[in-house]
């Protein structure tokens, strides 16, 4: 059960050393309380009483790493059932499935998609960050082995689906040094996987034949010490897959249930295979709804395209609204005589504008100023967008980039033309539209005016 | 010791509002959990999916689209949508109105929405072109050309809502949808607002706004998520109006569902990636509280279905 700011300041030395950073203990132990920093900060605690702390402190749901270098993630770790409530934390990853009853040329058509999908929006990479190397007992442990073999060089995290322990000791000789996820135990092999995941010091992922045998199968292992753990929540049917995420997320997070408190992992592949569509609509529930890590059969870029940027939304911090990088976007061919329209870096700005202007079809060099992230209207507010930061970004980016003289003002700060027009009087001050819609009309226009 | 279930259903539940009438009439609403929780409790009118039938713009539309109509004819193509198993009313959108486009009367959009309604035995949406004027005259014409007949009008807006709401709720006695921009203070202000005017709160169904996913979806899965905690957790009967979202008006416009092949090899069909796009957004609308979703393209309508299905 999480403790009170004042159950953590009667644990405190109480002599407000400062060595925490905290001007008081008072103070430290209401952060603890929030969360906001982690109580080893204070280095005068007894193991004893940081012990008893760290586990009541300890966040209701785990922050599980997996992977090596630059290929890993953190998953889990999040603290709300709400985006609103405060932000989610750790994006989900996507995965593309091989499995050893592929044939050669579906299995390089999957690897072959895996390298196409890898592109940058808004500043983040987006590509299929893991892949699930499925084993059929059919076809043996060798044709396993080679295909583990075979994906092991790739940077993305593998996820080795093998519930056969023998097969599962040599998939992981072959590859536990990139940190993969054995996603294996069960109910009735769960002690032999854990001690082989420990002993390979990698993630362990359980899964059950419902929540029940799920729930009792991750306390067991938790009882034998073993808390790296993905709670593979793939049931029977969607329904119940979906039933069991939501209802696992809640446990932890709501009812403070620990055993509940790990990543989770959803099938797709396995629940609704061969349907592209309907697995990117279920993708795109599972996204918004405690999904880990979403097991795709492959990622298109028809799926890719939608998925990513939903995901780049769902978790964005409420607090740090998502930037555009300040700069001359030029749109629709434009060129360096073609007219500026400037707007704020909000990055729902940016898209909304854009998209827009692309639509009009009318060459502009569309111009991102720095304002702090804000709208147009709150940067104005607030002094981000003013006259002096639009004629320096002018002066020092743009001027000797574009020839062009004109520069659309966003409508709603028509109020700086003026300003603008003594500040910069080579330029002609041209104030747009109020509203994103109504911009493909007046730039048609415009561009008839020119 | 097996997993405790604790189920969360709320005592206050959305309004069921019903659409059309006869046999196809449709009732939306009605639930007391979070989307497709029915491990809190069953789901009590599954959400709808909706056919876009625009009266412009047929000659764009991707290959799969027109194989499947295979006719710019308005009504045709509504008949046709109306015959899918999987689609539950017909939104015919008169994007053609718009007096800066191609500036199609109302009497002319007036007579298409007649003839639907004699050929097609399906729910009726009314959807405008966005210019307030053009719009306005629209909702208040078609409300009463089509009496009757339980249409919704989609959407009356903050700038509108009085003549809209007087109309098509007062005097038609029509379904209206109340429209707000990703805003959970906007839209409880605009329901207050058409109820004092008189407009009874299980005539009205919201729109809470859309964008499509990638472009600032953020705003809209947390608005739908406010707005039905509200509704469930704290019994706000001022946004307890099931939400009916329009999703392919906002996703076929955007690049990815818009640019051609040959500008964007790599990104290969379009038709597939406008396709993806909808039914991404589609399922996403769906998990954050729409009790029904407007849909363009067949393939989209039978996968949502689909989802529908699995998920209730």
């Amino acid at each position: 059960m999480a403790l009170k700011g004042l159950d953590i300041f009667k644990l405190t030395p109480k002599t407000n050393c400062k060595d925490c950073g905290s001007p008081t203990c008072m103070a430290f132990a209401m952060k603890v309380a929030q969360g906001a920093v982690p109580i080893e900060k204070c280095p005068h605690m007894s193991q004893d009483v940081l012990d008893q702390l760290s586990e009541a402190t300890a966040p209701p749901m785990k922050t599980i790493e997996v992977g090596t270098g630059d290929a890993a993630h953190k998953l889990g770790g999040e603290t709300v059932l709400f985006r609103h409530d405060k932000t989610f934390v750790s994006r989900n990853t996507f995965s593309a499935t091989v499995c050893s009853c592929m044939s050669a040329e579906q299995i390089d058509e999957v690897l072959a998609g895996l390298k196409k999908v890898d592109y940058d929006r808004i500043g983040e990479r987006m590509y299929v960050e893991m892949l699930y190397v499925n084993y059929a007992a059919d076809k043996g442990a060798d044709a396993y082995l080679d295909l583990v073999k075979k994906v092991a060089g790739l940077e993305q995290i593998l996820i080795l689906g093998v519930k056969d322990v023998d097969v599962a000791k040599a998939a992981l000789e072959l590859c536990k040094d990139k940190k993969p996820i054995l996603n294996g135990a069960d109910a009735s092999n769960y002690e032999a996987m854990s001690a082989l995941a420990k002993e390979a010091d990698v993630v362990l992922g359980v899964s059950g034949k419902d929540l029940d045998e799920l729930y009792d199968t991750i306390a067991a292992i938790e009882k034998t010490g073993n808390k790296k753990l993905v709670a593979d929540v793939t049931g029977e049917t969607v329904k119940a897959t979906f039933a069991n995420a939501v209802q696992l997320r809640r446990g932890a997070i709501q009812d403070g249930d620990r055993t509940c408190g790990y990543p989770s992992l959803v099938n797709l592949s396995r629940l609704v295979p061969g349907d592209a569509h309907l697995q990117a609509a279920l993708a795109s529930v599972f996204v918004l709804k405690y999904g880990s890590i979403i097991v795709m059969d492959s990622m298109s870029y028809a799926q890719a395209l939608p998925l990513y940027g939903l995901r780049q939304n769902i978790f964005t911090d409420p607090q740090k609204p998502m930037r555009v990088a300040p700069g001359i976007y030029p749109m629709n061919g434009a060129d360096e005589n073609s007219p500026c329209a400037i707007t704020v870096d909000f990055a729902l700005t940016y898209f909304v504008v854009s998209g827009e202007i692309e639509r009009s079809g009318v060459p502009i060099n569309f111009l991102i100023t720095d304002a702090g992230g804000y709208s147009v209207l709150t940067a104005w507010a607030a002094g981000k967008l003013s006259p002096n930061s639009i004629t320096k970004f002018i002066t020092e980016e743009v001027q000797d980039k574009v020839k062009s003289r004109k520069l659309i003002l966003p409508g709603k700060v028509a109020v700086l033309k003026g300003e603008l027009e003594a500040k910069l009087p080579d330029w002609e001050i041209i104030v747009g539209t109020n509203e994103a819609i109504e911009l493909v009309n007046f730039l048609r226009g415009f561009d008839t005016l020119c | 010791m097996p997993f405790t279930k604790k189920p969360h259903a709320f005592k206050a539940a959305i309004n069921e509002v019903t659409l059309g009438t006869g046999d196809k009439a449709v009732t939306i609403g009605g639930e007391n959990t979070y989307p497709f929780y029915t491990f809190d409790n069953t789901t009590k009118n599954k959400p709808v999916i909706g056919a876009e039938v625009s009266d412009i713009g047929y000659e764009n539309e991707p290959e799969g689209y027109k194989a499947f109509f295979g006719t710019e004819d308005m009504v045709e193509r509504a008949k046709k949508a109306a015959a899918m198993d999987e689609v539950a009313f017909i939104c015919l959108h008169f994007a053609g109105a718009d007096p800066f486009g191609a500036n199609k009367s109302v009497e002319e959009c007036i007579e298409k929405a007649k003839a639907v309604a004699a050929a097609v035995d399906k729910p009726l949406v009314i959807m405008g072109c966005k210019n307030l004027e053009k719009d306005t005259e629209l909702f208040s014409k078609v409300s009463e050309a089509l009496a009757g007949k339980n249409i919704v009008v989609l959407s009356a807006r903050e700038e509108n809502y009085k003549t809209v709401g007087a109309s098509a709720g007062l005097a038609y006695n029509q379904k209206v949808s109340a429209e707000s921009a990703v805003d959970i203070n906007l839209a409880k202000q605009l329901n207050v607002l058409m109820m004092q005017l008189g407009v009874n709160p299980k005539s009205m169904v919201m729109n809470l706004g859309s964008a499509a996913a990638g472009y600032g979806y953020e705003y809209v899965a947390s608005t739908m998520d406010r707005v039905r905690a509200a509704a469930l957790g704290q019994n706000d009967t001022q946004l307890q109006m099931p939400v009916i979202t329009p999703v392919s008006t906002e996703t076929w416009a955007v690049k990815e569902s818009v640019a051609e092949e040959a500008d964007m090899p790599e990104w290969g069909s379009r038709e597939e990636r406008g396709i993806d796009m909808e039914v991404v957004t589609a399922a996403a609308s769906l998990s954050a509280g729409s009790d029904a979703v407007i849909l363009k393209h067949p393939e989209s309508i039978r996968t949502i279905y689909k989802l529908i299905d699995a998920l209730c």
